[in-house]
């Protein structure tokens, strides 16, 4: 009876602020209300457990439900978070010591050991974990895999060898070493993702098995707890965990709301029913700015936009026609008349989030110049037919339509832009070297590294490395600088591999993107980050 | 009758495992690579793909492989286990949880055709050439001509921000008076339809001889028109209106994606466009028997309203 009182009186001004909020449209001024929750728009997230879950609405949720063992500061270098040091003196063991006195909600200690058995059920191979590629590093990943021996036949695969990574090892309750299969200097950068947080005993029903029913209700670390369970496709609900000794939030919890469509999203904040819209689809970027004013806001983000050559078609091979193609296209004119600024041109190979990034790596194959890339193209003798093979569900068709149309005018070929329904179909015409001709491609960081891009996009064995671009020389010098000893070396390694890539041209870079998103009159301080997260110890409710 | 009945029912069990089969096949057929779909851009790694690929028998491709996973599926339904989606999640949860917001839109948008649809083709058929059979011919073009995709933001803008009357979405458990705006617009469809079939109808029931007899009898209008002439009339509208209800319910696809409603259209988008085969069978397995349910209650009625049809 008492608490249902109480609820019904903070409930009261609670509502009282929503209608004054709405008439006064007030900005930044007056104080914050440390009782008030906030909404904040996802898309239904695939998995809520952090070994598993890779999507930017399942990292959201994740996001306030742990404290990772390092963040990112203002520059994106990892500083701790969870952990008290992460350290290592030759860049293979790597010590990471705890800090003392972080809890689980359900009251459990956070212990080396949580930590230990949430990263051996991530890389144990059958239980297909998305995340289970992050802990490749760590020795005896390969042992916990196993290969159907039959390829796709009937046999099944056998049990792999070990049950845990031979890499991770116990020191004491709060003290836990990581041995990797080859020095890595940016190991400290990889652990502010997701994959790495820990798991309660409570996850557990036995050794290496996630109870049923944990992912609707994920017990974690960090300064939100569940309030009730994970409502499929309605709302997530989380509730301020007071136990937590970290930067403590300024609001008492958060609703995460679900939505399919981001236009009903925007609709909603647009009449202060959501207050925070984290992606602004693009057909409402035009109005957006006087319909919203300040409170439409944009920031960096990790991703990268860009159209790949496949090398199984021969007329694509000679760099000088691939650089002529990309002097054809005005990015400028692009980011301008059809994403209203919202993307920014692209003129390197790397996203400018990350360190080692520099300005205009591409050099003159980047800068728009039509005379010249027609000689060029001419020189080199380029197809007199260009295709550029999209996925029609992302919205891509505006662009690529006014990309080959500035082909046709600036190289005087014929370019037509080819929609696959969905991005897998596309994979699997490029895998079955279909001539697909040019083909779109956009990239989102998993941790802030140059690494994080030069190595899956342009490595030989790289895991969206669709294209087949290969070059041995490119290949050592990442890897040189994965094992070189200090983060700034590698930096001079994988700039190094840049700029090969400058000369030989094996994408188009085309466009960065930026999150644009918007919130009601309700909220101040809302900064949405690199991964597309909304920073959930910032964001603060207007009273 | 009732022999009638249970003839129909038994053919429901047929037609439900025929539709099933060609709904199966249709997907099987377009199935691309289904956990590529589910990662969208992302790459997929090796453990997830191997994994997927043996929970949901993916590698059975071809001919064979196309009856192993048909009838392991039928096998399961007949056990009442409609099978996982490729998220993991129990399909008979997911029904559970969106049949009953879109029964309950599709139940207002259907109120929303009768009653405004009706009366107003009552109104229009008995004062045919009139103002308002006229007004109403061009706003039924109109919506006729107006497809839900602009229909429904255009509302939602209108109504549900500029003009706040409504709230803007409806969200997962919304209130009846959150449904009003895209039951409205669900229904407007069937509406302006419903309006001018029960229009031309009374129009020519009017004309009919059992009419002129009771004209002739001295019976009041009021009478004529609601016994006489609407029962008659509505013979068309019934079928029309029987038909709509499932129409309703599957069709609802781009209202609950603008109004944040997750019912079966927004399951029924995310299904194919995953392409996540056991979801999309189980939603359109359910659909089927809406269908062959409503169309039966349609039969049924038909010889409540004319009693001149019977059924042996």
């Amino acid at each position: 009876m008492q608490v249902r009182r109480l609820a019904a009186w903070t409930a009261l001004p609670l509502a009282a602020t929503l209608g004054l909020a709405a008439c006064g449209g007030g900005g930044d001024s007056g104080e914050s209300d440390p009782n008030a929750t906030v909404s904040i728009q996802i898309a239904e997230p695939q998995h809520l457990i952090s070994t598993n879950t890779n999507d930017s609405s399942g990292n959201q949720v994740l996001s306030a439900l742990f404290a990772p063992l390092v963040d990112y500061d203002e520059q994106n270098k990892p500083f701790e978070v969870a952990a008290e040091s992460v350290n290592s003196t030759d860049n293979l063991t790597w010590t990471i010591k705890l800090k003392d006195g972080y809890t689980f909600h359900n009251g459990e200690k956070v212990t080396s050991d949580s930590y230990l058995n949430a990263w051996n059920y991530g890389a144990y191979g059958p239980n297909g974990q998305g995340n289970s590629y992050f802990f490749e590093k760590i020795a005896g990943f390969d042992d916990l895999q196993s290969k159907d021996p039959d390829g796709d036949g009937p046999q099944k695969a056998p049990e792999p060898k070990a049950q845990t990574l031979t890499g991770l090892k116990k020191v004491d309750d709060l003290t836990f070493t990581v041995t990797l299969a080859k020095p890595y200097s940016e190991f400290k950068t990889i652990l502010g993702y997701t994959a790495f947080y820990p798991l309660p005993e409570a996850a557990f029903s036995a050794p290496g098995v996630i109870k049923d029913g944990y992912e609707d209700a994920p017990i974690g670390n960090g300064p939100f707890k569940m309030k009730g369970t994970w409502q499929h496709d309605a709302k997530v609900e989380v509730e301020r965990y007071d136990a937590f000794p970290g930067d403590k939030p300024k609001i008492a919890g958060a609703e995460f709301r679900i939505y399919q469509q981001l236009t009903a999203a925007y609709a909603d904040v647009l009449s202060d029913n959501l207050d925070v819209d984290v992606t602004v689809p693009t057909e409402n970027l035009s109005t957006a700015a006087t319909d919203l004013g300040d409170r439409f806001q944009q920031s960096q983000n990790s991703s990268f936009q860009f159209v790949a050559f496949p090398t199984f078609q021969k007329e694509f091979s000679k760099p000088d026609v691939r650089k002529a193609i990309s002097m054809a296209i005005d990015r400028d004119e692009i980011t301008k008349s059809i994403f209203k600024e919202s993307q920014i041109s692209a003129r390197s190979f790397v996203s400018p989030v990350v360190a080692g990034y520099r300005d205009d790596t591409c050099g003159e194959a980047c800068e728009f110049n039509p005379t010249k890339a027609k000689e060029l193209y001419q020189a080199a003798g380029g197809p007199a037919e260009l295709k550029i093979t999209y996925n029609g569900d992302g919205g891509h068709k505006d662009w690529v339509d006014a990309t080959c149309n500035q082909l046709k005018t600036n190289l005087g070929v014929d370019c037509v832009g080819a929609a696959e329904p969905k991005f897998s179909d596309l994979l699997t015409k490029v895998e079955g070297k279909q001539p697909v001709g040019l083909i779109r491609m956009g990239w989102l960081m998993d941790y802030p590294s140059m690494e994080n891009y030069l190595g899956p996009l342009y490595t030989t064995n790289g895991s969206s490395n669709y294209y087949g671009y290969s070059n041995p020389d490119f290949d050592r010098l990442v890897q040189e600088g994965t094992t070189a000893a200090t983060p700034d070396e590698a930096v001079k390694k994988y700039q190094q591999a840049e700029d090969i890539l400058a000369t030989e041209m094996p994408v188009i870079p085309l466009r960065f993107g930026q999150n644009v998103y918007a919130h009601s009159t309700r909220v101040k301080n809302v900064e949405v980050d690199l991964f597309q997260v909304v920073d959930m110890t910032k964001i603060e409710v207007v009273s | 009758m009732f022999r009638y009945i249970v003839r129909r029912l038994l053919q429901m069990v047929l037609a439900f495992f025929g539709t099933t089969l060609i709904v199966y096949a249709l997907m099987f057929a377009g199935q691309g690579d289904p956990i590529q779909a589910l990662a969208g851009e992302r790459p997929v790694s090796a453990a997830q793909r191997a994994y997927l690929t043996e929970k949901f028998h993916l590698d059975q491709t071809g001919i064979g492989g196309f009856f192993y996973r048909y009838f392991d599926y039928v096998g399961n339904l007949l056990r009442g286990d409609l099978g996982d989606s490729l998220t993991g999640r129990k399909i008979g949860d997911m029904l559970a949880q969106a049949w009953p917001v879109t029964v309950k839109l599709a139940i207002i948008g259907l109120l929303v055709a009768i009653l405004v649809g009706v009366t107003a083709g009552v109104i229009a058929g008995l004062r045919r050439g009139g103002i308002f059979d006229n007004a109403t011919l061009a706003l039924t073009l109109l919506v006729l001509g107006i497809p839900t995709i602009v229909l429904a933001p255009l509302a939602q803008y209108f109504l549900g921000v500029k003009l706040p009357l409504f709230p803007p979405t409806a969200g997962a458990e919304p209130s009846i008076y959150a449904l009003l705006l895209p039951g409205i617009v669900l229904g407007s469809l069937s509406l302006a339809t419903a309006l001018r079939l029960t229009r031309t109808s009374v129009a020519e029931n009017l004309r009919s001889d059992y009419v002129r007899t009771a004209k002739a009898k001295g019976m009041s209008v009021r009478r004529i028109v609601s016994v006489h002439v609407l029962r008659n009339s509505l013979i068309p509208v019934i079928t029309f209106l029987g038909v709509e209800l499932g129409n309703l319910m599957s069709g609802a696809i781009i209202t609950e994606g603008v109004f944040n409603i997750p019912g079966v259209g927004f399951n029924l988008f995310r299904g194919i466009r995953t392409e996540d085969g056991p979801l999309v069978v189980g939603l359109v397995s359910v659909l089927v028997v809406v269908y062959l349910v409503s169309n039966l209650v349609v039969d049924v009625l038909y010889a409540v309203l004319d009693p001149r049809i019977r059924y042996e």
